[in-house]
């Protein structure tokens, strides 16, 4: 690396420039999706694109979003490279079919001849008091699927870098857009560019526990760590990063150091990712063992609309220090 | 001739029921037509021939079911030829599956009882062979009572107690009653040679963790025959006492493996001292700070500018530690002794230091230190100066290279330019590995440690 | 919009035995599918085409070896139309890994990139977003190519049919839609599952030139099939083909035919697509029975080779199990 200029950026910002220079660098990407273009994206990303690059590179949809995601299933595996942008993760729904049944098996059922290089963008997640259809976090079921990856973007250096390494994929990977993140400010080098998207990171280091979450709940998990650590409990904060791969290697080389784990999941508890890290552990990590694999999780109730129990349904960083002190006991 | 079998109508048909013929002997078929009314598990179908002759022999008849494969009725060809069909020559290759379930409707084999993978666990455990146990439940299903009462004649002395299975458990798997052990425990006391049923959990319910184990192989025999041998119940004394053989054993390998040398310093404290006074005057009297962390906190510092001392002697070479974590040696109010570690020592405020101290201290004591801090020492202190004495040369605990003896602080008639005055000084020492390191590195050692006593504002 | 079906043009008498041996070697292989899955050796789901093969024998001569083809799980007769080799689809059935799939697929998922053939797709209507995506890739490269989208009259049903039919328009995408109506999806029949039974007329709604065709006649389908393909690499958008025609065997190998009557489905055997061309040949004195025997007895000894070979084949080693979920690692 360079000792490059460093600006100010935010994650919304981070995602467009990675999208602004993907289309740059290769003619076969385009970006399509249910007002990505005139309106400039529902949380904005894409703002100004259409007129840098036009309408057939920047394509508005109509509102049917299994023919739009099977049309870029279609397109990456005649040639292109697409990015479809579903607007919320509970839109996705009406797409499972084409996300399951075609994007992820088709290499396989074509007994390897037919790649599909797509990029689906989504924002998951909640926080925002936009009730049961706009906010869950479905990340983890899509997780349960061979044949596609899974990333999540926890930082603006993976909002900005993900993407470019996503193209370059072979598979079809899906991106989730904490919506919460998009107002997330900071720094990056100008010229910051691809990211990795095999390894998950250790955000902050640590010795007594690892704390282990993905996307959304990385903030609030850092915060936990923080409160933790003045009460002289020195915890190691993972961010998942890819979350289909996972990365056992870094997760059962911290319970090796830290033998205390808790997991931080936005999604629902029962049959979630927070389940397979838990059991990956137990199997991989089991007598490294300290104490029993704590998991903090979504409340299982579909989104309440007012604020107070918006929060009481999301993990929040006290609770992520309870588990932690009782982890560690 | 050609076979007409009972065909697979469906990707879930295993076998089929002939519900009606629609030939008999000696009519003409053709390819194509439909000779049969086949029942499925899911409906009644209307199934052809793909040969063409004259029906030979029914062969299988209504009402039968019969798996798929099973040849229902022969068909000879036309004008006496022999016009096999490809289908039916490849079929006989991988008929005999389906023949040998026709062979056999009622295996001669006992018929499988039903038996809960409990009671299997618990058969299995008693080494009882199920096909051997006579069933008097529901269906001939072998009960819980029965496994028990096979296991009684089996063994008449032990059972239906669980202690006959006992020799072939781990040593450390949980006795009735309920022994509550973390994953990572039950690995390190297996490792240790150390008996679970000797340790005192401090976990959630009494649950045993990591650090309990090794505080009791510290503060027991760490050899696991040694263990077995002495299984009872110990008194404190015995515990002091095996403490005290963990100690020779440990003291008596350094002493024989390590070729121990030995250098000496005295540091001029009056600078320390002064800043220390000054200090504390502005300081709560609970959060004064004492000489002592100074000195650690000094200790610390020049293991980190020659980190040749630093580190472990392992495997025929010296490998250093990327961290300073202080061992410290805490005698034990029974007797005995301790060296915890501080972790990351150089990096800690006086005050910090001073507590950490305090906190290993008071845990040592209290038989509550967690297992990282009783192994991960990068170098070890014995500060001797508060029980009076003037120097201390310590033994080196392997596979650590040094250990460092601080005395009492101590005024003393110094000769400053000249001048005889009385001044506080202190008597470091050393006790280094000679595999790892030659005196010059320990001399530069201890001269860093007195210089950095000089500049007690940056400790 | 012509509303009916189109006028036969007399092709060269070699071109109606060519279509007449693509029919007849449809109906061979999916007979000795037949025998195959009888006797165990093809297992799962076999959906036959019997009775539709002049459907995809028209359609096929609209189409170049740049043009692509999307297809259902009752593909057999779209694959070998399209010219993929019977070995490869013999093998296929038999789930080996000479297979055009390697096995993996079967039956219902048929496969060849090489020749643009992009699938027997078993969900219904799941095909129909991926022929717009493939023709959308063309139009973005500016290529010229017409993308047939084979489907059943079930999937008009479907979701899925509707938001592809406005988004092909919408985007005016070289799309050929080939929706094969033999009157039942499964076991429901046409009227009990859509309000509006004319289906040209409902893809005629959004706004694309849509009209029936007599599915049992490969001339008219060729007609009709080389009609639209022209129009739309004139840059005349999606097309839209509601092909008549019937299946004469059940939904998938065999069932019990409870949802039809015997009569009517001896009825459209009456107009059998092969007996229908071969007559017409017979009759212009261009075929005569020793000619059809010669040419069936000719197909029935290539296939039998191909069952040979499948027979040998090797089957994809268990060790293998889980190739194929993601591509080969990327070294660079």
């Amino acid at each position: 690396m360079t000792g490059a200029e460093i600006v100010k950026t935010t994650y919304r910002e981070a995602m467009r420039a990675a999208i602004r220079e993907a289309m740059q660098r290769d003619d076969r990407v385009f970006l399509m999706g249910e007002d990505v273009g005139r309106y400039g994206g529902c949380f904005a990303v894409s703002m100004g694109l259409l007129e840098e690059f036009g309408s057939e590179r920047i394509r508005d949809t109509p509102l049917s979003e299994s023919a739009f995601v099977g049309a870029g299933i279609g397109a990456a595996m005649a040639g292109m490279r697409p990015i479809v942008e579903i607007m919320t993760v509970n839109f996705s729904l009406l797409a499972l079919d084409q996300i399951m049944n075609n994007a992820a098996t088709l290499l396989h059922m074509s007994g390897g001849q037919c790649s599909v290089p797509l990029v689906i963008r989504m924002t998951t997640g909640a926080g925002r008091q936009v009730a049961a259809q706009h906010s869950h976090s479905l990340e983890g079921w899509y997780t349960h699927i061979p044949g596609i990856k899974v990333l999540a973007p926890a930082t603006l250096e993976d909002a900005r870098g993900m993407l470019w390494t996503a193209l370059q994929d072979p598979d079809p990977v899906l991106i989730f857009e904490h919506g919460s993140l998009y107002n997330l400010q900071g720094t990056l080098p100008a010229d910051a560019g691809a990211v990795d998207i095999r390894a998950a990171a250790v955000r902050r280091a640590g010795t007594d526990i690892t704390l282990i979450t993905y996307g959304g709940t990385l903030g609030t998990t850092l915060t936990a760590a923080d409160a933790l650590a003045a009460e002289g409990i020195d915890a190691e904060v993972i961010d998942l990063r890819s979350l289909r791969p996972l990365d056992d290697k870094t997760i059962t080389g911290s319970v090796a150091k830290t033998h205390r784990v808790v997991i931080v999941d936005e999604g629902w508890r029962t049959g979630s990712l927070a389940a397979e890290v838990s059991a990956r552990i137990m199997e991989q990590a089991f007598w490294d063992l300290d104490a029993p694999v704590e998991r903090v999780c979504g409340a299982e109730v579909p989104m309440p609309y007012p604020r107070h129990l918006e929060q009481a349904a999301l993990p929040q960083a006290e609770a992520i220090a309870a588990a932690a002190r009782q982890a560690v006991g | 001739m050609a076979e007409f079998c009972m065909p697979v109508l469906g990707a879930d048909m295993d076998e089929g029921t002939v519900v009606e013929w629609l030939v008999k002997p000696g009519d003409e078929v053709h390819k194509g037509d439909v000779i049969a009314v086949i029942d499925t598990a899911k409906s009644a179908i209307e199934v052809e021939s793909f040969s063409a002759g004259t029906v030979d022999q029914l062969v299988v008849g209504v009402g039968q079911t019969v798996p798929v494969g099973t040849v229902l009725a022969i068909i000879a060809a036309p004008g006496g030829e022999r016009a096999e069909p490809v289908i039916a020559a490849a079929k006989k290759e991988r008929r005999p599956r389906p023949a040998a379930r026709a062979e056999q409707p009622a295996p001669p084999a006992p018929a499988p009882r039903p038996v809960t993978p409990v009671l299997r666990h618990r058969a299995h455990e008693l080494g009882i062979d199920l096909a051997t146990v006579h069933g008097t439940g529901a269906a001939g299903a072998i009960t819980r009572a029965d496994v028990e009462h096979a296991a009684a004649e089996l063994h008449p002395a032990a059972a239906p107690s669980p202690t006959v299975a006992g020799q072939k458990r781990p040593r450390s798997r949980p006795r009735p009653g309920g022994l509550r052990v973390t994953p990572l425990a039950r690995r390190i006391a297996h490792e240790l040679g150390v008996d679970l049923a000797e340790v005192t959990g401090t976990g959630p319910e009494g649950a045993i963790r990591e650090a309990d184990v090794r505080l009791a192989q510290t503060a027991s025999k760490p050899a696991a025959a040694e263990v077995a041998a002495a299984p009872a119940a110990r008194s404190a004394a015995d515990r002091t006492q095996s403490m005290r053989q963990a100690i020779a054993r440990l003291m008596a390998r350094s002493k024989r493996e390590i070729p121990h040398y030995y250098v000496s310093n005295t540091a001029d404290m009056t600078r320390a001292m002064s800043w220390l006074h000054n200090r504390n005057r502005e300081l709560e009297v609970s959060q004064r700070l004492v000489p002592a962390a100074m000195l650690l906190k000094a200790t610390a510092l020049a293991a980190r500018q020659v980190p040749q001392l630093n580190g472990y002697w392992t495997d025929d070479a010296f490998r250093p530690a990327d961290a300073v974590h202080l061992g410290v040696a805490i005698s034990l109010r029974g007797g005995g002794l301790l060296t915890p570690a501080i972790h990351d020592a150089a990096d800690l405020e006086l005050a910090e230091l001073m507590a950490k101290m305090r906190d290993l201290v008071t845990r040592a004591r209290g038989g509550r230190l967690r297992g990282s801090e009783l192994t991960d020492a990068t170098i070890t202190v014995t500060n001797l100066g508060d029980q009076g004495v003037e120097s201390v040369y310590g033994v080196i605990y392997p596979p650590q290279v040094a250990l460092v003896g601080i005395g009492r602080v101590i005024e003393r008639p110094v000769a400053v330019g000249g001048l005889v005055g009385a001044r506080p000084v202190v008597v470091t020492t050393l006790a280094a590995d000679h595999r790892a390191t030659d005196g010059y590195t320990g001399a530069r050692y201890l001269t860093a440690l007195s210089d950095l006593l000089q500049r007690p504002e940056e400790l | 919009m012509n509303r009916t079906a189109a006028k036969s043009a007399p092709p060269e008498a070699a071109h109606r035995r060519d279509l007449l041996r693509q029919m007849l070697l449809i109906r061979t292989f999916e007979d000795k599918c037949v025998e195959l899955y009888s006797a165990g050796e093809i297992r799962g789901f076999v959906h036959l085409y019997i009775g539709e093969e002049a459907v995809a024998t028209g359609v096929n001569q609209a189409l170049t070896a740049d043009d692509s083809i999307v297809s259902t799980y009752r593909e057999h007769g779209h694959a070998l139309a399209r010219g993929m080799p019977l070995d490869s689809l013999m093998a296929e059935m038999f789930g080996k890994t000479t297979g055009c799939s390697r096995g993996r697929g079967g039956s219902m998922h048929l496969f060849d990139v090489s020749r643009r053939f992009y699938g027997g797709n078993a969900i219904v209507g799941g095909g129909l977003p991926l022929a717009v995506g493939v023709a959308l890739a063309d139009k973005l490269r500016g290529d010229q190519r017409v993308t047939a989208c084979f489907f059943g009259d079930g999937a008009v049903a479907e979701g899925e049919f509707h938001e592809c039919m406005n988004l092909a328009a919408l985007w005016q995408l070289p799309v050929l839609f080939c929706c094969e109506n033999n009157l039942y999806a499964m076991g429901t029949a046409l009227e009990r599952a859509q309000a509006q039974t004319d289906l040209a007329l409902r893809a005629g709604s959004y706004g694309m030139p849509a009209w029936p065709v007599d599915g049992m006649d490969a001339l008219a389908v060729e007609h009709a099939a080389r009609s639209a393909a022209e129009a739309i690499r004139e840059g005349g958008g999606p097309h839209f083909l509601e092909l008549r025609t019937y299946r004469f065997r059940a939904h998938s190998m065999y069932d019990p035919e409870l949802y039809r009557d015997k009569a009517e489905v001896e009825e459209w055997k009456k107009r059998d697509p092969i007996d229908l061309l071969a007559a017409r040949m017979r009759d212009s004195g261009e075929l005569s029975d020793a000619d059809f025997q010669a040419m069936s007895d000719e197909l029935t000894g290539e296939i039998d080779k191909a069952i040979t070979a499948a027979r040998a084949a090797p089957a994809e080693p268990v060790e293998d199990l889980t190739r194929f979920v993601y591509s080969p690692e990327q070294t660079s």
